[in-house]
């Protein structure tokens, strides 16, 4: 992939490896409630930050050595028809264990350079549009579809903008909403928000044990609730990111284990297990009809959300024919604010005049 | 009388209860005026950010609005606190605005043809999506696909709510979910973008209506313009993430002054969901 005329090349995302970091040796202790005490709370930080300095580990095996292991097969397909090939997201059409696929991913680099050109697996409009396509694909087809997910986020230049960068997501996600075949995703490295929720609303989310998994990266939530990208840490363990975590929020359904210090340490083995889960997944998903199976994933997604319903009582109709005085205060009122229930006082009902987002 | 300077109005002339000072033109607005003019500055047309509940005051037929589910409050699922915890931001945003969360939802008229509707609250934690706005939504999709009505969502929001993690991630395939069995009865949804759409909104059900209506010179955009800026060496684009220049990049059907939005989503459904013919009630719903 080449960058765009009149563009620099991209800068890393926050957290892009440039060294290796240290391997975790003690196992992570589970997350704690922020009222226990300042060490406590102090090493569930540090456990969490290094899940992390995992997920974003640089030889943390991306998603084309990963298929590498998995599939019997794998033929790589590229474009989105439209605009252009987004080395960020890889995609194509292969076999595991003999049973046909459709596979999406994010890629991120192995070197520097891989780096550049695949945008640190920051994708782009047009590489959402080729996941569109090829989710299209298989459904039209009859082939499940396996997605591997491992992005920092969506690249946020401007040029992601211009070409509808939002709608391109969510035209994703409506596409894997819409598609009949089972969808398997995997989570192998960082889930980042909305550029990995694309390709990531499968029939059954699974993830490799140091994934993570967060609705913004941790520097951005830092900066923005703690005034200080510095406090990342501290944003990655209130935002419950990690796997274990993400399994006791129901956002993903199992996570497996990974060899030795990390997936890393042995890709062929990750493989190889990965493998298994995805084969066990798929053979359950298919022997389901289709009308069960797509009722079953908008149902697991239509269940997501914590909140309670102090029950208001519903404003009776009025009455069908508007007297006199309604129709004359109709007539007299311009643009009335009476809501019924709605109403509070007239000064409390506008947000404030100050205009930053 | 105090003796005044002649050329400069004293701030203790313009209480701010009632007088607002337009962020566009900076020129000092009257009120009861600006509210007779839908909140948009008669001077320059800079229009003002609006709570739920207005807006869909000034949509819909007078009257004809009932709420649904007014009960839902968020839940603390992370336990989150950063300088204050989720509980007590949920409790000063409840005072500060008299409604339970960032979104109201319910059935009512507009140009005499029923419609679902609901209405996303800037003023409320930033119209952030957790799950009270992402059910809100949903179940404002799922009323119209009951009663074969189209549904309108007006969005205006900082994005997803940090707060409740991924599960406010999750609200983005919920919601497009619930869109999805209304796209696929052939009933119309949609979109109107208010000042601002952001983020994980936008990038869900915001972005997907049959048709986007903007107001003019909302910011519309999937990230924020700083961290856009700080990945290209030049400087950003005039107008960048304005609904401008969605419009002329081909993401927006329309912009609509505010004014004139009743009218032109009247016009539109017209076309989309045309009223049945007397005597048989509802709208046509396509096969």
């Amino acid at each position: 992939m080449t960058t765009a005329p009149g563009t620099t090349t991209p800068a890393p995302p926050p957290g892009a490896p440039t060294t290796t970091a240290p391997m975790p040796t003690t196992p992570v202790p589970p997350s704690i409630t922020p009222d226990a005490d300042a060490t406590a709370n102090a090493a569930a930080r540090d456990a969490v930050w290094a899940r992390v300095l995992l997920a974003r580990n640089a030889r943390r095996p991306h998603t084309l050595q990963l298929v590498a292991g998995i599939a019997d097969r794998f033929t790589e397909l590229h474009g989105d028809r439209l605009f252009g090939d987004d080395g960020a997201i890889v995609g194509g059409v292969g076999a595991i264990d003999g049973r046909r696929v459709v596979i999406v991913g994010h890629q991120k680099g192995a070197d520097t350079d891989e780096n550049i050109r695949r945008n640190f697996g920051m994708g782009k409009p047009e590489g959402f549009r080729k996941a569109i396509r090829l989710f299209e694909l298989a459904d039209r087809f009859g082939i499940p579809v396996v997605t591997f997910v491992d992005t920092p986020g969506a690249y946020p230049g401007a040029e992601a903008e211009e070409r509808g960068v939002a709608e391109a997501i969510a035209r994703s996600i409506m596409v894997m909403c819409r598609i009949r075949v089972p969808i398997v995703t995997l989570i192998t490295g960082e889930g980042g928000s909305g550029g990995a929720l694309a390709i990531a609303a499968g029939d059954v989310v699974i993830a490799l044990e140091n994934a993570v998994y967060a609705v913004i990266s941790p520097e951005g939530c830092a900066s923005i609730l703690w005034r200080t990208a510095e406090k990342a840490a501290d944003a990655a363990l209130a935002m419950r990111m990690t796997a274990a975590d993400q399994l006791a929020l129901g956002v993903i359904d199992q996570i497996i284990p990974e060899p030795g210090e990390g997936a890393h340490a042995d890709p062929a083995e990750t493989a190889r297990r990965l493998r298994g889960v995805i084969v066990e997944q798929l053979d359950r998903l298919a022997a389901l009809p289709a009308d069960e199976r797509v009722a079953a994933r908008a149902r697991r997604y239509r269940d997501f959300g914590a909140f309670d319903d102090v029950g208001v009582p519903e404003v009776p109709e009025p009455p069908e024919r508007p007297g006199l005085a309604d129709r004359l205060r109709r007539a007299l009122e311009p643009m009335g604010t009476r809501l019924g229930n709605l109403g509070t006082r007239e000064g409390r009902d506008e947000p404030p005049a100050r205009e930053e987002v | 009388m105090p003796i005044t300077l002649p050329f400069r109005p004293r701030r203790e002339s313009y209480p701010p209860d009632m007088w607002t000072k337009c962020p566009g033109c900076s020129e000092m607005l009257f009120n009861k005026h600006l509210e007779k003019a839908m909140r948009v500055c008669t001077s320059c047309g800079h229009h003002f950010r609006v709570s739920a509940p207005t807006r869909i005051a000034q949509l819909l037929d007078h009257g004809s609005f009932r709420e649904r589910d007014a009960g839902l409050v968020s839940r603390d699922p992370l336990g989150f606190v950063d300088s204050k915890s989720y509980p007590d931001r949920l409790a000063a945003a409840q005072t500060a605005t008299g409604r339970r969360d960032a979104a109201i939802w319910g059935f009512g008229s507009l140009a005499g043809r029923r419609i679902a509707v609901c209405a996303l609250d800037f003023g409320f934690m930033g119209g952030s999506m957790g799950s009270v706005v992402g059910e809100k939504v949903a179940r404002a999709a799922e009323g119209a696909l009951a009663e074969g009505i189209p549904l309108v969502v007006v969005s205006a929001s900082g994005g997803a709510r940090m707060q409740e993690g991924t599960l406010a991630l999750m609200q983005l395939v919920k919601t497009i979910g619930a869109l999805e069995a209304l796209r696929a009865a052939g009933l119309p949804f949609i979109s109107v973008l208010a000042d601002p759409t952001t983020g994980g909104v936008f990038a869900s059900f915001a972005a997907l209506g049959d048709i986007n209506v903007a107001e003019p010179n909302a910011l519309i955009g999937f990230a924020g313009a700083r961290v856009s800026a700080g990945t290209i060496a030049e400087e950003l684009p005039p107008g960048f993430q304005r609904a401008e220049f969605l419009f002329a990049h081909g993401f927006v059907d329309r912009i609509a002054p505010r004014a004139d939005l009743r009218n032109e989503l009247a016009a539109i459904l017209d076309v989309l969901a045309p009223p049945a013919p007397e005597g048989v009630g509802g709208s046509v719903r396509r096969g």
